[in-house]
């Protein structure tokens, strides 16, 4: 049959054109995933062959007080970063929305800071932050505000690091505007004709018809949280900044960076990987059963 | 009418001090740069008594050049990569119906929601393994094989062509190769552009993984540079913030004209990502 000779012949190019990716997910997704397994229930240091100790690793993580405190660090970051994050960056979203012709130009300012590298964002909260000569205090006391030690406090470490994350929020207010301007405008004018003013109008009208857009956003920086790293390691860790304590920006993928390759404790970094794998797949989960109940989806049954 | 108007007055205002205060921290940090270290934290606009000392300095201190050379060669070599993989993928899903094909583009996109950290340390021992560790392939060499982000992306505007011209070509006895190569592609331009700029700005400003790959200086990118420069010169070392400031601005500005660049590239991709996603 000519037709499933056809379809054969669709099938092979189809399958040659993916096959990078294929030979890609197996190699650097699917593998390292088991082989992480597996090695979490080692001991291994590189240099010598992985010796199978069982569940000893989840036994001493279970125990290890750098672990909770690595584990609470994150999660209080994410828990205040990511509704900041998602607010800030939507409130911008809804101006832009208001700005006519002008929003392109804004929008532009908003993307800009997304360019610059994390590494250089970490040593401008070094600098910005700085508790006695930094600029944002010096506005806070502009304004009649005795701002904290942001950088060397432990209680402001981790709201500085959430406030200069809002400087990356560009990425975010585009996705959100795109979603804005596609809500149809005939809706905001039945919702004038009958009477609703803007709150009323934001809640049921342009809330809802950007709540995919709105959840993307939210799952894709609760993510990113709970693997912060970058900023704060650039900021608070390396080679020369031993001689002050910086337990409270120790967050878990840094802990799980020093175990795994400052320690070379390779089974045990495993075992921290995976716990966080099953954290966020935990988390994320609940976003998405939430997300049932919030998200409308255009095409669904009304 | 007057209502509406006032609206738009307040809302042009309040935007105008937002954007004062998103750009201000880059211009603070590039003015920084011409200040001597005494001035630094005067927190001026414009510096009091400019100087390019600092610039002078930093290329003294460490070896930005060579850095600078390092980052592009990567850069340009993981952007082009992941562009053409990604699209020879991303073209296998949009055009040919075989079984399988959505469980398999279902794998694509769950692989993009996986936390990096998770496949870290086994991908670090296969480099390791290969004897690359210490080299900067690592931080390119797993783009030859696509990168889901940017297969999902193409995926979209290759769904968008219409499928005569394919039908055509093929009656005229074109290859496969030749349909993806000399017609998808050439149509495609501007979503490849698009994932060739992404991918330099993710590559550029990378710095776990020169912090896990790379052990001599000579190797290094310039945000694992810039790292090395703020251990030496930051606050846990000799406290001169003039060199960290200006190997900063050193380390961003490319990015910048990038974002330049390609401006319209980056917003418009952006958009789509959100409202197909």
């Amino acid at each position: 049959m000519t037709t499933s000779a056809r379809a054969r012949r669709e099938r092979r190019t189809g399958l040659a054109f993916i096959s990078p990716w294929i030979v890609g997910f197996v190699v650097f997704t699917a593998w390292p995933i088991l082989y992480s397994g597996y090695l979490s229930l080692t001991d291994y240091d590189v240099l010598t062959d992985p010796a199978f100790v069982g569940l000893e690793n989840y036994e001493r993580m279970a125990a290890d007080p750098q672990v909770r405190l690595a584990l609470w660090n994150t999660l209080q970051y994410a828990v205040v970063q990511v509704p900041l994050y998602v607010l800030v960056s939507l409130a911008l979203a809804l101006l832009l929305h208001q700005a006519g012709r002008a929003s392109g130009f804004f929008r532009t300012a908003f993307f800009v800071p997304k360019m610059t590298p994390p590494v250089a964002v970490g040593v401008l909260l070094l600098l910005l932050f700085n508790g006695q000569y930094g600029l944002v205090n010096e506005a806070l006391a502009a304004v009649g505000v005795d701002g904290p030690s942001w950088t060397t406090d432990p209680a402001w470490v981790k709201p500085g690091l959430a406030l200069v994350s809002l400087w990356s929020v560009g990425t975010a207010v585009v996705i959100l505007l795109a979603a804005l301007q596609d809500v149809p405008a005939e809706l905001y004018d039945a919702a004038r004709v009958d009477g609703a003013g803007w709150w009323r109008r934001t809640r049921t009208v342009t809330l809802p018809m950007i709540s995919g857009a709105l959840f993307f956003v939210t799952v894709v920086n609760t993510i990113a949280a709970f693997q912060m790293f970058t900023e704060a390691y650039s900021a608070y860790f390396g080679a020369g900044t031993s001689s002050y304590s910086n337990d409270a920006a120790l967050f878990y993928v840094i802990y799980l960076f020093r175990e795994g390759f400052a320690e070379l404790h390779m089974g045990y970094a495993s075992a921290l990987a995976w716990l966080l794998f099953v954290v966020i797949m935990l988390v994320t989960a609940v976003q998405l059963l939430v997300s049932r109940r919030l998200v409308y989806y255009e095409g669904e049954q009304r | 009418m007057r209502g509406r108007r006032t609206v738009r007055v307040v809302v042009v205002a309040a935007l105008t001090v937002l954007a004062v205060v998103f750009v201000y921290p880059l211009v603070w940090l590039v003015s920084a740069s011409f200040k001597p270290r005494a001035e630094i934290f005067d927190n001026r606009l414009l510096p009091r008594t400019p100087t390019l000392e600092n610039y002078l300095t930093v290329w003294d201190a460490a070896p930005l050049g060579l850095w600078l050379a390092n980052t592009l060669v990567v850069t340009a070599l993981a952007a082009t990569t992941v562009t053409l993989s990604s699209a020879l993928v991303a073209w296998g899903f949009a055009h040919y119906r075989f079984r399988g094909r959505g469980p398999l583009f279902g794998l694509v996109l769950a692989t993009m929601m996986l936390p990096g950290a998770v496949t870290l340390i086994p991908t670090y021992l296969i480099w390791h393994q290969l004897g690359f560790v210490g080299t900067t392939v690592p931080l390119w060499a797993g783009n030859l094989f696509g990168s889901a982000f940017y297969i999902f992306l193409l995926r979209q505007f290759f769904l968008g062509l219409p499928r005569e011209p394919f039908e055509a070509a093929r009656l005229d006895g074109a290859s496969e190769w030749a349909l993806f190569w000399r017609i998808a592609v050439p149509l495609c331009r501007p979503a490849l552009v698009l994932a060739f700029l992404f991918e330099a700005q993710a590559s550029w400003t990378d710095l776990m993984r020169p912090l896990v790959y790379l052990q001599d200086t000579a190797t290094f990118t310039v945000p694992r540079g810039l790292k090395a420069v703020i251990d030496q010169f930051g606050p846990g070392g000799e406290s001169q913030w003039e060199v960290v400031v200006t190997a900063s601005v050193i380390t961003t500005v490319p990015m910048i004209l990038l974002f330049f660049a390609g401006q319209r590239y980056f917003v418009q991709g952006i958009a789509t990502t959100g409202s197909k996603g």
